[in-house]
């Protein structure tokens, strides 16, 4: 099935080097009177083909960390190396989808929007650009509307333009920042089980940030959960068993009540009983 | 406790789904139907006044004027005005308007860029265009080029202004997906912030059109024919001196109606094939 999407760097590297290498990264941002440090040496390492899942609650500098990846911050301290290169400046190479919606260009119709990162980095030409991208848009199930303007289209259908755009570029490592968090939640699980399904499909290598709990566990095959102000590794965890039919399973919840003890430092639950709605906070 | 109930959905049938609004309501949607019915109204109240007052030569009727304004139009001397007008007009505008694209570019790259822009702005913004006209013939003489310095004057610091401001406006997320694409320096400011700063742009250049078309007028009124042949102002000037009130307010209403014309076609067109049609501005 993932036979013809041979562009995709995950699918034909070996693992000797990691794609994604952040090593000791340190992140700090200025406000007007001081400079405050968002993430502290922060470590972990991207296989090809990895769904990781950066985790932790708001303030723990998930997203700054991001946004260091995709180049637009520059860390204090450490690297981030993408399959040996140092990242340094923005790049074609790592496709950014954000949470707002307002990601995409308004002028341009979705298949120009699709085609936009192709023709600005001069990856591919005009005709080219548009059966690659008419490609993607049928895999995230909008060909029929591919000549609307963004405005007219609902919150999961720019989510899904967005996703085929970056998926057009074939980058070697996707990075979605939140990228369901402005949904509803019952378009926000149909999101999550396209987005696993595009995986099963073309195998890119993704790092995807939330504040979910439920989310990591789903989206994710592997999850670093991070410490609250400043951003410190906190844990690492297996996720790969998990899909969207084991929400509410008994091991489903015995996890995301483990993360949920070590992302908020609660004394061990000796006794505790956790009710349902207690692992759903984050959601 | 009450009942559970599931029901059964037909199709629905007996209702039509969408219907027509009635013709009324229809045509009163039509903007240029409620306008023109405005423009209208002011016509017949303005005769309606002329005729209580009865002095051609300080308001002359609009029946007149309609009349004094066909026989300009039909004797191709009023269209000679506008063309004059209109040539100069366009030069002094598209100067202005490349200048000030260069000024906001260098604004949005430079720290100095920024500071060279904010502070021209306030020091020229407020200063009318019509003011540096005697300066302008004292340099330009009494050409062409003089209009159009003032011209420029008049459409730079306006169209910078709304054009900077734009470009500012222009969502963190934007710039981002843009810079992510490798878009860099003039690429970034063509492909990302000028089409997302349009409605602001636009609006500059609607204020610019109208500050220069104002400009003009003026300046041919005050300062008459530059060089021999004059426009539309020299025109209005000319027959206000010679008493021919009917003439005055047929140069008046074609100023107008050049106005009513440019903001009505060019710009209405072009704000619906983009902005509107982009989803940007209602």
């Amino acid at each position: 099935m993932n036979a013809p999407l041979q562009g995709h760097a995950a699918s034909n590297l070996n693992t000797a080097q990691p794609l994604l290498a952040v090593d000791h990264v340190s992140l700090e941002y200025r406000t007007p009177e001081r400079v405050v440090r968002a993430t502290h040496q922060v470590s972990f390492e991207i296989d090809p083909a990895d769904r990781y899942v950066l985790l932790g609650p708001s303030g723990c500098g998930k997203s700054t960390l991001l946004k260091s990846i995709a180049g637009f911050i520059k860390p204090c301290e450490g690297e981030i190396r993408l399959l040996g290169q140092k990242v340094e400046q923005p790049g074609p190479d790592r496709i950014v989808v954000f949470q707002e919606f307002d990601q995409l260009p308004p002028w341009k119709t979705v298949i120009q929007n699709v085609m936009f990162p192709l023709l600005a980095s001069k990856t591919l030409k005009r005709r080219e650009a548009q059966e690659r991208a008419l490609y993607y848009l049928e895999k995230v199930g909008l060909s029929a509307f591919a000549d609307a303007y963004p405005h007219t289209l609902s919150g999961g259908m720019k989510a899904r333009v967005a996703i085929a755009r970056a998926l057009a570029m074939q980058p070697k490592i996707l990075l979605m920042d939140e990228p369901f968090a402005a949904l509803d939640a019952l378009t926000r699980r149909k999101m999550q089980e396209e987005l696993l399904l595009l995986w099963e499909e073309v195998r890119f290598t993704l790092l995807f940030v939330t504040h979910s709990i439920e989310e990591a566990l789903v989206v994710g095959n592997r999850i670093l959960l991070l410490s609250p102000h400043p951003g410190r590794v906190r844990a690492e965890i297996h996720s790969h068993q998990y899909d969207l039919h084991s929400l509410g399973g008994v091991e489903f919840q015995a996890s995301a009540r483990r993360i949920h003890r070590l992302l908020f430092d609660e004394a061990p639950e000796a006794e505790r009983e956790l009710g349902f709605a207690d692992i759903r906070i984050a959601y | 406790m009450r009942q559970e109930f599931e029901v059964h959905l037909e199709p629905l049938l007996s209702v039509p789904v969408e219907r027509e609004l009635p013709l009324r309501q229809r045509l009163w949607q039509q903007g240029w139907l409620r306008k023109g019915l405005i423009l209208i109204v002011l016509a017949i109240l303005w005769e309606a006044v002329a005729r209580y007052q009865n002095n051609d030569l300080l308001l002359p009727s609009f029946l007149q004027t309609a009349q004094a304004l066909f026989d300009g139009l039909l004797s191709g001397e009023l269209l000679s005005k506008v063309s004059i007008s209109l040539a100069v007009l366009i030069k002094g505008y598209v100067i202005g308007i490349v200048l000030a694209f260069a000024l906001t570019t260098l604004a949005v790259s430079t720290q100095l860029g920024r500071d060279l822009l904010s502070t021209l702005t306030s020091m020229f913004n407020p200063l009318p265009a019509i003011a540096l006209l005697p300066l302008a013939l004292l340099w330009f003489g009494l050409g062409q080029n003089s209009l159009i310095f003032v011209l420029v004057h008049s459409v730079l610091w306006a169209l910078a202004l709304n054009t900077y401001s734009g470009f500012l406006g222009v969502s963190e997320t934007l710039r981002m997906a843009g810079r992510n694409y490798g878009l860099k320096g003039m690429r970034f400011v063509l492909f990302i912030l000028i089409p997302a700063a349009l409605p602001s742009i636009l609006a500059g250049l609607k204020i610019g059109w109208a500050f220069a078309w104002r400009t003009l007028i003026a300046a041919e009124l005050v300062f008459g024919a530059t060089s021999g042949k004059g426009g539309l102002g020299w025109y209005i000037f000319q027959n206000r001196n010679e008493l021919y009130t009917d003439k005055v307010f047929a140069g008046l209403a074609v100023v107008i109606l050049i106005g009513l014309l440019v903001e009505n076609l060019v710009f209405n067109t072009f704000e619906r094939l983009t902005v509107k049609r982009w989803g940007m501005q209602r």
